[in-house]
């Protein structure tokens, strides 16, 4: 698994071997080409930008230009046994709706995103009072494709209200992990696989 | 200097058996002309079909024996191009009621005399059947893929729903699983213009000095706005006066964009039988594949094996994109492998013909 942004490294390594995903918001198709060939997963992807979808199609994976709010209702229920949403239920109109979508498609769902509350945002916002700009979150605030920022608390505390499972979680700091008890300040980065029993 | 393509490459293949068709009638004495280029490999595992659309033919490479022009796909088709004859053999075969080559409204009946309205009413899945004759003949069990934009899109979706073990990779192009009201309105409004026009004869036109090429001519104007966005429109001709500096207050051609239609009507009558349009058009407006399966389009697909990619265009207004949605929505409840994409071109319906270099990724890529 070369080569692959941390927290996809970190999903390609916990999906099972031969299992089928769909990838919502998949970019140019590097996790879904890493899990075809490495994992020998059954593959799909969805994708917004056509340029996107192209390059994927060239790669030879199956991916359909959709909107991660608007198209996953066309994928029958429990369809593949990983819903995969990277960096991507920040950009989203309803997040909690997403959330709910991954997990009636998906037997479990990995979910990643960047952390808010990690220590960095905090000073910089503290310090300078404004939106801030970090690595992970390279835009001004009017042009961010990012709508809702999100903490690791918020994110535990909707999967508390939501009665959906934690069956694991990843923290990354730069690129590598950190510890599960100070996450939510150390943590520049969150993953988590989640399922919901039915 | 480049005689390869001053020879017609088009082959023709006799069907020894009658045809059946949807209607329960049976064709007798089937041709269908075809060109094919590249080698069949050995496991004869390499082949692509092409489908062509609706006034289309099998000079996909070749240039047209009547207009001279290069063949209809020659930006797409060739050695090095997206669909590659250095490692594909590529097919394309003449629909069945076309009058370029294969069985159709023009050809001669068992009784001598030109079939005319005898001709049997034919179905996009009739002219699968025609195709899937052709390969029989050719021993090649499965392609390596079956491509096709517009008309040649449908025969595409009939041909991965109808003979889902003929071919392994489905390319689907600005096309869509069903005609609509709207599609059926403009094909009526065609065929009404060739019945009005009196040299038409209720058909039987053949052997006389004229035929009812006004009426064609308008059925193709009339057609050829819709396979035009309005920003083409605009952008090619705009309120352009033809050849003049004022309005003459008549009905000339004054504008750019009437002389425009009228050569496109005229040039296409030279060449095209205006039965054949009745009749092929008559099969695009029965096409409803799920209708075929039961009402459920998803059923249509379910016994594939072959992966799928379609792609529409952002200004096609004749089959758009939620047409082509449609389609994956239904592969997508079938659970089959789909990629689909919605391309950006500004030419409407034809950017499928045209140069569109996101298509050429596209195709490229699907086809591996």
């Amino acid at each position: 698994m070369t080569a692959l942004r941390p927290d996809l490294a970190v999903i390609a390594e916990n999906v099972a071997a031969g299992s089928s995903v769909l990838d919502v918001g998949c970019g140019d198709g590097t996790l879904l080409a890493a899990l075809r060939d490495e994992k020998h997963c059954d593959t799909r992807g969805m994708e917004l930008v056509p340029a996107n979808v192209g390059a994927c199609v060239a790669r030879g994976l199956s991916v359909i230009q959709g909107d991660a709010d608007r198209d996953t209702v066309f994928y029958p229920d429990k369809s593949v046994d990983y819903a995969i949403l990277s960096q991507t239920l920040q950009t989203t109109m309803r997040p909690d709706l997403v959330l709910d979508e991954l997990l009636r498609i998906g037997e479990k769902a990995f979910v990643s995103f960047p952390n808010f509350a990690f220590w960095r945002v905090r000073l910089s916002l503290l310090l300078r009072g404004r939106m801030p700009i970090t690595r992970m979150l390279p835009v001004v605030w009017y042009q961010t494709p990012n709508i809702h920022h999100v903490t690791i608390q918020d994110f535990r505390r909707l999967l508390k209200d939501r009665g959906i499972t934690i069956e694991g979680n990843w923290f990354l700091s730069g690129d590598t992990s950190c510890r599960t008890a100070a996450a939510n300040f150390l943590a520049e980065h969150a993953i988590f696989l989640l399922s919901r029993a039915a | 200097m480049a005689t390869a393509h001053t020879i017609d490459p088009t082959q023709v293949l006799t069907l020894d058996e009658p045809l059946t068709l949807d209607s329960g009638q049976t064709l007798p004495g089937v041709e269908i002309a075809y060109e094919t280029h590249g080698r069949l490999n050995a496991a004869k595992d390499n082949a692509i079909l092409i489908c062509h659309a609706l006034t289309g033919d099998h000079h996909v490479v070749s240039d047209h024996p009547l207009t001279g022009k290069p063949g209809w796909w020659v930006r797409m088709v060739g050695p090095g191009k997206p669909i590659d004859t250095d490692r594909y053999f590529i097919i394309c075969a003449n629909v069945i009621g076309s009058c370029m080559g294969s069985t159709g409204p023009a050809s001669l009946a068992p009784d001598g005399d030109p079939w005319a309205m005898r001709f049997p009413v034919i179905t996009i899945r009739d002219m699968v059947r025609g195709h899937v004759a052709l390969l029989d003949s050719l021993g090649i069990d499965t392609l390596h893929a079956v491509v096709g934009g517009s008309m040649g899109g449908m025969q595409t979706l009939s041909l991965a729903a109808n003979f889902p073990e003929r071919a392994r990779a489905v390319l689907v192009l600005a096309s869509t699983a069903r005609h609509s009201a709207q599609n059926i309105g403009f094909h009526e409004l065609g065929r009404q213009a060739i019945m009005a026009d009196n040299s038409w004869r209720e058909g039987d036109y053949y052997g006389f000095e004229d035929s009812p090429e006004k009426g064609l001519a308008v059925a193709r104007m009339a057609a050829h706005i819709t396979y035009l966005s309005e920003e083409g429109l605009t952008k090619k001709f705009g309120r352009r006066l033809q050849d003049r500096s004022e309005k003459t207050f008549g009905f000339d051609a004054d504008f750019q964009i009437e002389s425009y239609l009228r050569y496109q009507g005229i040039s296409f009558s030279n060449r095209f039988d205006a039965n054949s349009y009745l009749y092929i058009t008559r099969a695009m407006d029965y096409f409803d594949l799920a209708e075929e399966h039961g009402g459920r389009l998803a059923n249509a697909f379910r016994r594939s094996k072959a992966r799928f990619c379609l792609v529409s265009f952002d200004t096609d207004w004749l089959y758009p994109t939620s047409a082509s949605r449609t389609v994956v929505q239904a592969l997508n409840a079938a659970g089959k492998p789909v990629s689909f994409v919605e391309l950006s071109a500004p030419y409407g319906h034809d950017s499928f013909l045209l140069d569109v270099p996101a298509l050429d990724r596209v195709v490229a890529g699907f086809l591996g």
